[in-house]
């Protein structure tokens, strides 16, 4: 055979991809410069971020933590750095964090709302995370709503028991009765008994009981609360009660018959239609004139009677679009497996529906939760209702930047988690479906 | 021979209300009916004995009563003199103003932001999603605050325009003075004016139309029908003759001669701001508390859109990205051909939603002093009037109707691209 | 009461079973507190400290009223109340007092149906410039861009002074003190108004306050005072009274400090008819016969609580001006203790 010696007949030793393609230098080239009009964002990005950087940092780091007033601030930073521009006076949070986050409940009594915050996250978790989470845990979720109200405005133990045993007493006459009246009259017959032991014998019940065994908290009254707290207080409250009542105005939005129909869009499209500060408007200035001479509601309870109104009709449509997004034949399933109406919506739809629903309902809890800021305008101590509040203090007056900021992180925090959390369970819905 | 049976005639009793499928429905509703205007008559009830004991009867009549204050911003002319309802009607073009240009910017930067988040670039990715989620996450309150703030720290004081050594100087050729009361921008003015068309005469809701716009609308739209006319005719003579005859000359002629004559004609001038003892006079003055309002409000939604924008774009099958790329088309050339014609479908629904969304939350403007329809109506003429019901009513009535036109159009819209697109 | 039943039992507590019937003073006695409207802070006049303690020249009139009715001057839930929301709270008797530096002017206590007690703080509508504008006058701000807080009686004022010397302005309206303070530092605006007490205490808080001037024009008479609501007479008295017994021990020399011994009995007649150690003037009002002692103790007599709260040792450094006594040459005159 001819010499081909040109032609290699082993293998070369592999090489390095060429130093531009590997490492930083590949990274940067294919991330960043991958070609002039990348080149060009990316050194604006990077100047954009010098610029925001150099002026952040050195206000948040070469700041003043300590001081009794804005002047004392204003002093240290002149001896300290020449100048009291450019600096935070965090010495404001550091003496106010806790008005802040709690306005003007007791100090005495800071545990309440902190463990209502601890047992709202033991209520929420085999919900939110089911797979993960014992079911057994439930019975927390089921009484929250009763326990909660108790801890934050405190009173006697009774009251509670008494309103919470109105439902179960509802509920065993619904569960007892249906075979002996048929469906719709044990339902009756349920609310009958409930609205007749809260109206009639509760009252009674609650004197007897604290004769016997008082357990009371202290009663905090509601315009006490305020700060971050009101925030959250109100984002619950109102995506809690809202829930039940935007069941049912998507049931009654895709109903057949007409004029409920007609009430439920009436109702959503009016809330929907209006902005959340024109309720705060009605809460604080006309409610008072629709309600019975004499009654006198708290302003907050007002503003949570409001804000959940607002909050159902935006629920209403997070169910309604979880309702169109089951598949026909569930509904068909149902009927063919011959349950009736509650009966289908109570086993087959709204389970899934509503599980389908939770991111919504979620963006929805978020959405609330940042318009509750709405209520300083009507003159209430949330957070930033009390940045007006201690600013009118002769030592904080004229501080501004700081307490904005710490505002906006407590908010992007909370925000920020519930956020992700909804993104991960969109992720594993859709491999659900999958 | 057969004879049909007669179906047995059921008797109505009283029971099949409840128990036949046919007629509860019936009494379901008539209950909920009746539910319903007993809740609604009780309200009603309430609120006369209410107001009867305060001594306010409902009544409109404050609206025809002088204002009192004045409105920095107004379209239509209005002085401290007017009526109320001029006062609402002055806040109401207010909120329309902002909410028209906050969707447009929104819209724009939403569209930008959400292109970018996907942007092959690191960097920008990465900066455009802290963009979006701390906006997102922050209330829009907040959010108005500041811009007002840092707009009136950043930008430089009418103090540094001032005297010899000023160390700020107005921008673009003289023409346009930046600073933190405002912006200042020429304005168009015509030396040999037709005048006005003064409309409604002395009522709250008079207007004046300018004939000198209503000749340039009317020649513009003369313009373009002619340039119609003459793409009309080429294409004629390109189907005739498989030649198109160049025509862009005749378009650009057609469109600019006729306006030029007319502008010469009325004598159009640019009137430039000037510094002129506290501010600067003459020109357009977009106020700090516009831009703030327009600027936090655009920013914030432009968050929301953005992520719809995103969430639109990756809804598209890659496959059509990869056809575009086949068909040898540019990444930018694809976005804007394939990609997102494809993603407006997904995209408008929820679009609207953050349209009305901006305009409800323009609602705010209260706190950065900008006299809106709530600052107007449902801010200074109710402190001073202490109609409460009256102005709460009003003012939810027009938002209502601004929403329910704004989702109306939007889903006209919608309906239209969704017919073009299938 | 039926209607209470089922609200109480829905909502489980909180619901404060106020009346707006009858018999405010009945009322708060029955109630043990005192719900006073005050603002949502104003430097000097209303603000609640680090422990939610609230402080200020109104909150010294609602402890007062507290002690003469109540006896205890912590007996007094302070509801916080905007421009927008005061009358409201007031009427719908949320509130029995306002006590929210309210101007006192013809259409409020006739239209609105309200009655003004008294006046505790005489003010008026002031502006504020940067000294190196070198504006000496109110009249040579033509052209000028003010900053006003709105939802009072600012921008009427402001609107009527500018068109009556037939000069132009261009409004900027702030919602509150502190965005007015930001603004106008800032430069976006050349004035600052509001009442003149105001402008002070926010000067005060300045880095440099001696680049700062207020203006010589007072535009505005804005006589600031507790008001009740119409046709609650005794309730109206009670307050007024109150109030008037403040005024009228600073006049009489009646402290904090030397009431003990003056309560003990003195020889003029005034001081022990005032202070109940001589004739009936309590039990007139419906109150125990110390009422005005104890409201004296609560925070001092009018003298007392101004110097503490907005006086000229404060930061605020007010002087005392038309809020003299009227010995002084001052508009505070209390009618006789007889």
């Amino acid at each position: 055979m001819s010499d081909l010696s040109f032609v290699r007949t082993e293998m070369l030793p592999e090489k390095a991809p060429p130093a531009s393609e590997i490492g930083i230098v590949g990274w940067l080239r294919h991330n960043l410069f991958s070609g002039w009009v990348n080149s060009i964002l990316t050194i604006i990005s990077l100047a954009a971020i010098y610029g925001v950087l150099s002026v952040l940092i050195p206000y948040v780091f070469l700041s003043v933590w300590n001081a009794e007033s804005l002047n004392e601030c204003r002093e240290i930073m002149n001896e300290t750095w020449g100048s009291s521009h450019g600096h935070a006076c965090w010495a404001v949070i550091n003496e106010r964090w806790l008005q802040l986050l709690f306005g003007f409940y007791p100090p005495e009594f800071y545990w309440r709302p902190i463990l209502s915050l601890v047992l709202l996250v033991v209520a929420l978790a085999p919900i939110l995370y089911s797979d993960r989470v014992s079911s057994k845990l439930l019975i927390v979720t089921a009484l929250y709503p009763f326990i909660m109200p108790w801890l934050m405005w405190g009173g006697s133990v009774w009251g509670t028991v008494s309103v919470a045993f109105g439902f179960v007493a509802g509920y065993l006459v619904l569960k007892y009765a249906t075979e002996a009246l048929g469906e719709l009259f044990a339902m009756i017959a349920g609310a009958v008994v409930a609205i007749v032991w809260w109206l009639f014998i509760a009252g009674m019940f609650v004197g007897a009981m604290d004769a016997i065994l008082p357990i009371a908290l202290e009663t905090v009254q509601s315009r006490k609360f305020g700060g971050f707290m009101l925030a959250i207080l109100l984002g619950v409250v109102a995506i809690g009660c809202s829930l039940p009542i935007g069941i049912v105005l998507a049931l009654g939005r895709q109903s057949h018959l007409p004029i409920v129909k007609w009430l439920c869009v009436c109702f959503i499209e009016f809330i929907r239609g209006v902005p959340l500060i024109t309720l705060l408007f009605v809460a604080s200035l006309l409610l008072n004139i629709f309600l019975p001479p004499g009654t006198n509601f708290d302003i907050i309870l007002r503003v949570m009677i409001m804000v959940t109104l607002f909050a159902s009709a935006y629920m209403a449509e997070v169910i309604r679009g979880g309702l169109a997004a089951l598949p026909r034949g569930q509904y068909e399933g149902a009927d063919s497996l011959g349950l009736d109406y509650w009966q289908s919506q109570r086993l087959i739809i709204m389970p899934q529906a509503l599980k389908i629903s939770i991111p919504g309902i979620v963006s929805t809890f978020i959405g609330v939760f940042k318009d509750t800021t709405l209520v300083s305008i009507i003159g209430l101590f949330d957070v930033i209702g009390l940045t007006h509040a201690i600013r009118a203090d002769t030592a904080w007056n004229g501080i501004y930047w700081e307490l904005f900021a710490f505002i906006a992180l407590l908010f992007f925090i909370v925000c920020f988690s519930m956020s992700r959390y909804s993104m991960y369970l969109e992720r594993k819905l859709r491999t659900d479906h999958k | 021979m057969s004879t049909l049976t007669e179906p047995p005639v059921e008797r109505f009793r009283i029971s099949m209300l409840l128990y036949d499928a046919r007629y509860r429905s019936a009494t379901i509703q008539v209950v909920a009916m009746l539910f319903f205007m007993l809740v609604a008559a009780w309200l009603v009830n309430n609120a006369i004995i209410n107001l009867n004991t305060l001594g306010k009867p409902i009544s409109f009549k404050f609206l025809s009563n002088p204002a009192g204050y004045d409105i920095n911003q107004r379209l239509l002319e209005y002085s401290s003199r007017d009526i109320n309802l001029r006062a609402a009607l002055i806040g109401l073009l207010n909120t329309l103003v902002v909410a028209f240009l906050g969707c447009i910017t929104a819209t724009i930067i939403g569209v930008i932001v959400g292109v970018l988040r996907l942007s092959s670039n690191w960097l920008v990715a990465r900066i455009m999603t802290v963009y979006v989620e701390m906006f997102r996450n922050v209330p829009v309150l907040l959010w108005i605050i500041l811009a007002w703030a840092i707009l009136s720290e950043a930008l430089p004081k009418i103090k540094s325009f001032r005297g010899e050594n000023a160390t700020s100087s107005m921008s673009l050729f003289d023409t346009v003075a930046v600073t933190n009361r405002g912006i200042y921008i020429p304005e168009a003015l015509f030396s040999r004016s037709l005048g006005n068309v003064h409309l409604l005469g002395d009522s709250g809701l008079r207007f004046d139309i300018s004939i000198d716009l209503i000749a340039i609308v009317v020649v513009l739209a003369l313009s373009i029908f002619a340039v119609r006319k003459v793409k009309a005719r080429a294409t004629a003579v390109q189907e005739a003759t498989g030649e198109r005859p160049t025509t862009w000359y005749i378009q650009l002629g057609i469109l600019f001669v006729p306006m030029i004559a007319l502008l010469v004609a009325l004598g159009f001038h640019l009137g430039l701001p000037e510094l002129k003892g506290f501010n600067f006079k003459g020109g357009t003055h977009l106020r700090n508390s516009l831009i703030a309002l327009w600027l936090a409000l655009s920013l914030y939604t432009a968050a929301f859109i953005a992520e719809i924008v995103r969430g639109g774009i990756l809804a598209i099958s890659t496959g059509q990205s990869e056809a575009a790329a086949a068909l040898g088309l540019k990444p930018n050339r694809t976005m804007s051909l394939v990609i997102l014609p494809q993603a407006l479908r997904v995209i408008i629904p929820p679009m609207i939603s953050n349209y009305l969304n901006l305009t409800k939350n323009s609602s705010l403007a209260i706190a950065v002093g900008y006299f809106d329809l709530t600052g107007t109506l449902g801010g200074v003429t109710l402190n001073q009037t202490g109609r409460e019901l009256e102005c709460v009513l009003l003012l939810m009535l027009v938002y209502l109707v601004i929403s329910l036109l704004i989702s109306a159009v939007m889903n006209w819209y919608n309906k239209r691209v969704e017919l073009v697109e299938r | 009461m039926k209607k209470s039943v089922i609200f109480g039992a829905l909502t489980v507590a909180g619901l404060a079973a106020g009346a707006a019937a009858a018999g405010t003073l009945d009322d708060v006695k029955a109630r043990g507190k005192l719900n006073c409207g005050v603002t949502t802070g104003l430097v000097g006049f209303a603000a609640p400290d680090a422990n939610g303690n609230w402080d200020g020249f109104d909150v010294g009139v609602c402890r007062a009223v507290a002690a003469a009715v109540l006896g205890d001057p912590a007996a007094v839930e302070f509801v916080p109340t905007t421009g927008k929301t005061r009358f409201t709270a007031l009427a719908s008797g949320e509130i029995d007092m306002l006590a929210r530096n309210t101007t006192w002017t013809f259409s409020r206590d006739v239209d609105l149906k309200f009655t003004f007690v008294g006046v505790n703080y005489y003010d008026g509508q002031g502006f504020m410039v940067p000294s190196e504008l070198g504006v000496s006058s109110a009249k040579d701000l033509d052209g000028a861009t003010v900053c006003i807080q709105t939802g009072t009686t600012t921008e009427l004022n402001l609107a009527d002074f500018f068109r009556a010397n037939n000069i132009s302005y261009e409004p900027v309206p702030i919602e509150t003190n502190a965005e007015g303070q930001q603004q106008y530092l800032a430069g976006a605006c050349d004035v600052y108004t509001t009442d003149a007490s105001g402008l002070a205490a926010t000067r005060a808080t300045f880095e440099d306050p001696g680049a700062h001037v207020l203006l010589p024009e007072i535009i505005s008479k804005e006589p600031l005072g507790p008001l009740v609501r119409h046709g609650d007479d005794n309730w109206g008295d009670a307050v007024r009274w109150t109030l008037n017994a403040l005024i009228t021990a600073e006049e009489l020399g009646v402290t904090s400090a030397n009431i003990g011994e003056m309560a003990a009995g003195t020889n003029n007649p005034e001081v022990n008819r005032l202070l109940g150690s001589e004739g009936s003037l309590g039990e007139m009002l419906g109150l125990s016969a110390d009422w005005a002692k104890n409201a004296i103790m609560a925070g001092g007599n009018y003298g007392e609580i101004f110097e503490r709260n907005i006086g000229e040792s404060t930061p605020i450094g007010l002087a005392r001006g038309l809020n003299a006594q009227w010995t002084d040459g001052g508009l505070i005159y209390s009618p006789p203790f007889r």
